[in-house]
């Protein structure tokens, strides 16, 4: 643990935890594209700790359908988009499935969409809305490629109804960089896990920005791995939870590289009964990757009584040579201290909850960077406020 | 001309042990220009008083009024209290992490006033004010009372009753934890606003040293959940020399 820190900041108490020694080191677990090669989810294995098989719709089983919904791209000019097959070099470069849901959703995607950004091209962002209707369990890839010194922004809006296993593969190669935003907005009912493995060439720098409102049970597993020295990664994501919502997020930056840098910072607010967010953050800093530069930070605001926020960071160093290596973790609750403070300065108990989640969470939305985008999100999250308000 | 009209108060909390009546008939009139010291020892109630007029949801009016101008209070919800004109200065200021200051006093004026200060005066108020009570400018993109020494918060809340223009504010021991110099920094920036904007001041306190500082036009001293005793400034000096042994003794 040499070189690890914790900091607790913003007054708010420290979450319990399990830093410390990780179940098992992250390094061992079993990547495989086949479901079968995963044992049947439980409890008793981390990453399924705490949800069920029953509460996936099925999406770790074997035989989930093709993607059916609408995929519709809005790119700047040189931005293109298509079908590949899985025998296309792009294919399996960026990761492995590291779990049974999104080995069923490799299995079953026989092609990928591709959205390929030309290398020294710095076009404007592209937009690409992931639209579906149908709720049976099915299997969505896609691979985004940042060529060679390009520059570029993509957004995947994902909406509708479904249960869906998706793989996004984000090969960033050298001197690129690319900011790469996963919303997740879904009708209530749907079931979403998506694999997000992104592979950082040499001098790259990526921006990951995950955004979690909408659906029932979402889960997003966003993985960095640098191919070569120089690397930058920042991971941001943003949730919020409502009554009987799940949303986990579980995040995972291998530094295997020297001279790397990564920053993982999650926010989450959460309100109403049974409202529940898992945030699990693992780097794990290899024996090569001497020079490391990492920080990883997650904090929840719990809105309401009766919500869960867990919270659990892993960090794992092989090597003492590195720059710096920390974690922060708390969660925090607007109590009626702090809405009496505010009330009595005038300001009503909405415009207060509103205040305090703006304050909280524009953060991360503010990193996104396209001023229309920011704005609607920020509506998006004042809608979510004032749908529960008492 | 405003008047705050205190009749027959009584309130209650709910404990551990079951409910406590902490005011037992508290009686009090305050006009616009006029400052009341409420004294008395620890437990005697004065908090107890200062949240109940901010309209605090965890003590409850059992019995009596509350008024401002005629209109009743205790029917208003906390921030419509504040809308109506009444400020309270609190003893523990709370932290609300990810609100600037600057976003916090602005949200505040727009609710008190009912509309969005024009900026450029605005900008300019904050600024004065803030000098006025020695404050430094980076203090308004500090989260609110994150990481404020005691002397910033105090300062914090004087700075809002500067900015926010109440009718009435009570001062719930805002001397308490301030140095010499910080409670001269204070006191000053309450005289000003009182003098300025002719509101009325209710102070309350343990200790007689703010009084050197605001001159009080009446003391009242606090005894068990009721007013024993009230006086012109030269009470205070009597409680400074003999303390409230002999009220608590009695």
């Amino acid at each position: 643990m040499a070189g690890a820190s914790e900091t607790i900041q913003h007054g708010l108490s420290e979450h319990s935890h399990g830093f410390g020694v990780p179940i098992q080191t992250r390094s061992e677990r079993i990547k495989s594209i086949k479901v079968d090669d995963f044992a049947e989810i439980s409890t008793r294995e981390e990453q399924w700790r705490y949800i069920g098989s029953d509460e996936l719709g099925g999406l770790d089983k074997s035989g989930l359908e093709e993607f059916s919904g609408d995929i519709t791209a809005s790119t700047a000019d040189g931005v293109v988009t298509s079908w590949i097959e899985s025998d296309h070099a792009l294919f399996g470069s960026a990761g492995i499935p590291e779990d049974r849901v999104s080995a069923a959703g490799w299995e079953a995607a026989k092609a990928a969409y591709l959205i390929a950004i030309p290398a020294n091209s710095s076009p404007e962002p592209s937009s690409i809305e992931i639209k579906s209707l149908v709720s049976d369990p099915s299997a969505l890839h896609v691979i985004v490629h940042a060529a060679k010194g390009s520059q570029a922004t993509v957004v995947l809006q994902h909406n509708g109804d479904a249960v869906l296993s998706e793989n996004i593969e984000i090969i960033v190669d050298d001197e690129a960089s690319l900011t790469l935003v996963s919303i997740q907005e879904w009708n209530t009912k749907s079931i979403h896990s998506s694999a997000q493995f992104a592979k950082l060439g040499r001098n790259s720098k990526f921006k990951h920005v995950v955004v979690s409102l909408g659906g029932s049970v979402v889960r997003v597993t966003p993985s960095a791995y640098f191919d070569a020295p120089g690397g930058d990664v920042s991971l941001f994501g943003l949730y919020f939870a409502d009554a009987g919502q799940y949303l986990e997020h579980r995040i995972f930056v291998d530094h295997s590289q020297p001279n790397c840098k990564s920053r993982v910072t999650y926010k989450g607010a959460l309100q109403g009964q049974k409202a529940h967010t898992v945030w699990v953050g693992d780097v794990l800093i290899r024996a090569a990757a001497e020079g490391t530069d990492t920080y990883e930070l997650n904090r929840n605001l719990l809105l309401t009584d009766g919500a869960r926020a867990d919270s659990v960071p892993n960090l794992e160093i092989e090597t003492g040579q590195i720059q710096g290596a920390g974690h922060a973790s708390a969660s925090g609750r607007f109590d009626d201290e702090q809405l009496f403070y505010l009330q009595a300065r005038g300001i009503d108990e909405l415009e207060a909850r509103l205040l305090v989640v703006r304050g909280f969470l524009m953060e991360i939305v503010q990193q996104i960077g396209i001023p229309e985008l920011e704005d609607r999100l920020a509506q998006a999250i004042e809608n979510e406020l004032e749908g529960t308000v008492r | 001309m405003a008047k705050l009209e205190i009749k027959n108060l009584h309130v209650s909390v709910d404990t551990d042990q079951g409910t406590k009546e902490i005011l037992r008939g508290v009686d009090l009139v305050i006009n616009s220009g006029e400052t009341h010291a409420v004294m008395g020892p620890n437990g005697s109630g004065k908090s107890t008083l200062a949240y109940s007029i901010a309209g605090h949801p965890k003590y409850q009016v059992t019995k009596g009024e509350i008024s401002l101008d005629g209109v009743n209070v205790l029917e208003m919800s906390v921030d419509e209290r504040a809308r109506a004109g009444l400020f309270l200065a609190m003893q523990y200021p709370v932290e609300i992490p990810g609100v600037s200051v600057s976003n916090f006093l602005r949200t505040a004026k727009t609710a008190i006033d009912g509309k969005a200060p024009a900026l450029r005066s605005w900008i300019q108020d904050v600024r004065v004010a803030m000098e006025n009570l020695k404050m430094d400018s980076a203090f308004t993109e500090r989260n609110v009372n994150e990481g404020f020494s005691g002397g910033e918060k105090k300062r914090h809340e004087i700075l809002q009753m500067e900015l926010l223009k109440p009718k009435f504010a009570v001062l719930d021991e805002t001397d308490s934890g301030l140095d010499v110099d910080a409670l001269r920094v204070v006191a000053e920036g309450v005289n000003r606003i009182k003098d300025s904007n002719d509101i009325g001041v209710l102070l309350i306190t343990h200790y007689t040293r703010i009084l050197k500082y605001i001159k009080p036009d009446f003391v009242h001293v606090f005894v068990a959940g009721q007013i024993a005793e009230q006086g012109g400034a030269e009470l205070a000096e009597r409680l400074e020399a003999e303390g409230y042994d002999r009220y608590v003794n009695a």
